[in-house]
């Protein structure tokens, strides 16, 4: 019987495992399905990691090599090559791999950290044929930084999100010519500075509100056509622009891989297509916790890590002493607000303050981010810009939930 | 007055720069830093991959230890597609000693066993 189990080996995984570790636990197993731990950091070469975390700019797998390091220094058992099949309500894990064939494992802790995945060309429908040359953004990233291969010379990205970003860079330095960077939305859905890094460096032009209305090719990409959308982001005919190309690769967003935490049985938020959480990342299942992209796409893996961290501790002391005690009060997301990380927050088990992550739904100029119970106001926070490519996050004290029951509410209100 | 957007940091924080180069704007010191350097003498940091033999993986990522002069950045590319390591490779081996006459060394930017 281990103390935790860690579903995935990724930074969230890593960063729990260790957490969970310094905080007493000695039965800890991490369970990855690739062959080496590390999960997407490996492919992401560039860099921009670390620098809320390690204080230093590192690329991808150097964030992952410092978090294999500190992992090499605990008693973590790890198992790699491995997939987890099934995770139960009472704590049995269910895995096989080459190595150890069929097993089935018990636990008192289980921490989800399987991150997410990308929308592909079916989830967003786009019309024409279906030859070959159309690519998820990571899927190329891996092909050019792993295994090696340019997956084409003459390129139309679509999504702005930020791998498609970092690989409009990442082709055109392999020798690719990018011809564009289309996003259906009048904002991109990536970080400002690597539209800077990544297209404006290099020329590319970024078409926002515009999307791919066909592919064309038989074997092959041969065109893509780009349209205009109006505000209801449908195509406007007579706006067509007709790209010669031999790949599109596709950046639509990424999804949160749940499908274990779902047949755990525990509860779902709609909203961030994660587990709802509380405010320690323990789940509606007593014991399960989760962590990372898994529970809400981040942009920053520098963030993952500080979720992960707190998720390892809260397991540690789910297992050590006992489940978290005390009533709950839940976070709704107001105007302007698409949702919020945690989703319950109980009083009672926070030390001295909580921090809330979420998204806004549009660009907000100067503006103040109001928590509020019912009409009372609780606390607020000023930006100077507020973009849902760029996640936010609020320190809430503690104290002031006192005497609130119900529905605690977070908006925004441009000033 | 030039308006630029810092990329040091994720915050990306809106800045202004005057003929002076007076910059406004920015979050924390670095900013100023690069917005000067933007204005003046624009670097980046070049990462991409080498060829490897002998590893898990047929390529092995680098970058250069210190950002290099953006127009140098094709010709870094170059002398990095020159390159084939074999393995093992250890984090933060040098690859090529002073890559195009930068004084920077492209190094190695993971274990590869």
């Amino acid at each position: 019987m281990y103390e935790l189990i860690v579903v995935g080996g990724g930074p969230a995984g890593l960063a729990a495992a260790c957490a969970a570790w310094d905080s007493g636990l000695r039965h800890i197993l991490i369970v990855e399905r690739d062959r080496e731990l590390g999960g997407i950091l490996n492919q992401c070469i560039h860099n921009g990691f670390g620098l809320t975390w390690f204080k230093e700019e590192l690329t991808g797998p150097e964030y992952a090599h410092r978090f294999i390091e500190l992992l090499a220094r605990t008693g973590v058992e790890v198992r790699t090559d491995t997939m987890v099949l099934d995770v139960t309500a009472d704590l049995r894990v269910h895995m096989t791999g080459p190595a150890t064939g069929y097993r089935i494992e018990r636990a008192k802790s289980v921490i989800l950290a399987m991150g997410c995945r990308e929308r592909t060309r079916g989830a967003i429908g786009i019309p024409g044929t279906r030859p070959a040359g159309v690519y998820t953004a990571g899927a190329a990233q891996r092909y050019v930084n792993v295994e090696g291969w340019l997956p084409g010379r003459r390129v139309v990205i679509l999504g702005s999100g930020d791998i498609g970003l970092i690989m409009a860079r990442r082709m055109t330095l392999e020798g690719a010519k990018v011809l564009a960077c289309v996003e259906v939305m009048p904002y991109s859905g990536g970080l400002t500075r690597n539209i800077v890094q990544c297209l404006q460096d290099f020329d590319i032009p970024l078409y926002l509100s515009h999307t791919v209305t066909q592919i064309r090719g038989r074997d092959r990409v041969e065109q893509v056509v780009v349209s205009r959308v109006d505000e209801k982001r449908a195509p406007i005919p007579g706006t067509e622009m007709v790209f010669d190309c031999d790949t599109l690769l596709l950046s639509v967003g990424l999804i949160p891989e749940n499908e274990l935490t779902e047949r755990a049985g525990v509860e779902m938020d709609p909203r961030t297509k994660g587990a709802v959480v509380y405010e320690n990342m323990e789940t509606s299942v007593p014991g399960v916790f989760t962590c990372g992209n898994v529970t809400h796409v981040h942009d920053l893996v520098d963030f993952v890590s500080a979720e992960s961290q707190r998720a390892g501790t809260a397991a540690a002391k789910y297992v050590l002493h006992g489940p978290a005690a005390g009533e709950s009060v839940s976070l709704k997301n107001g105007p302007g607000v698409s949702y919020t990380v945690p989703q319950r927050v109980r009083p009672q088990n926070v030390e001295k303050a909580f921090n809330v992550f979420f998204r806004v739904n549009r660009i907000f100029g100067k503006s103040e981010i109001v928590v509020r119970a019912r009409e009372r106001e609780l606390c607020r926070f000023k930006r100077d810009r507020l973009a849902p490519g760029e996640m936010e996050n609020i320190t809430v004290p503690v104290k002031l939930l006192e005497g609130v029951t119900g529905d605690v509410t977070v908006e925004i209100r441009e000033v | 007055m030039r308006e630029l957007i810092c990329i040091v940091c994720p915050r990306g924080c809106h800045m202004r720069v005057d003929g002076d180069l007076n910059v406004t704007g920015n979050f924390c010191p670095r900013g100023e830093a690069y917005a000067k350097a933007e204005l003046t003498h624009p670097t980046r940091v070049v990462t991409s991959t080498v060829r490897i033999t002998g590893a898990a993986y047929p390529r092995c990522p680098v970058k250069t230890a210190a950002p290099v002069p953006k127009e140098k950045i094709f010709d870094v590319m170059d002398a990095i597609g020159r390159v084939t390591l074999s393995a093992p490779v250890r984090v933060g081996q040098t690859v090529i000693e002073d890559v195009c006459g930068t004084g920077v060394a492209v190094v190695a930017a993971r274990e590869m066993p």
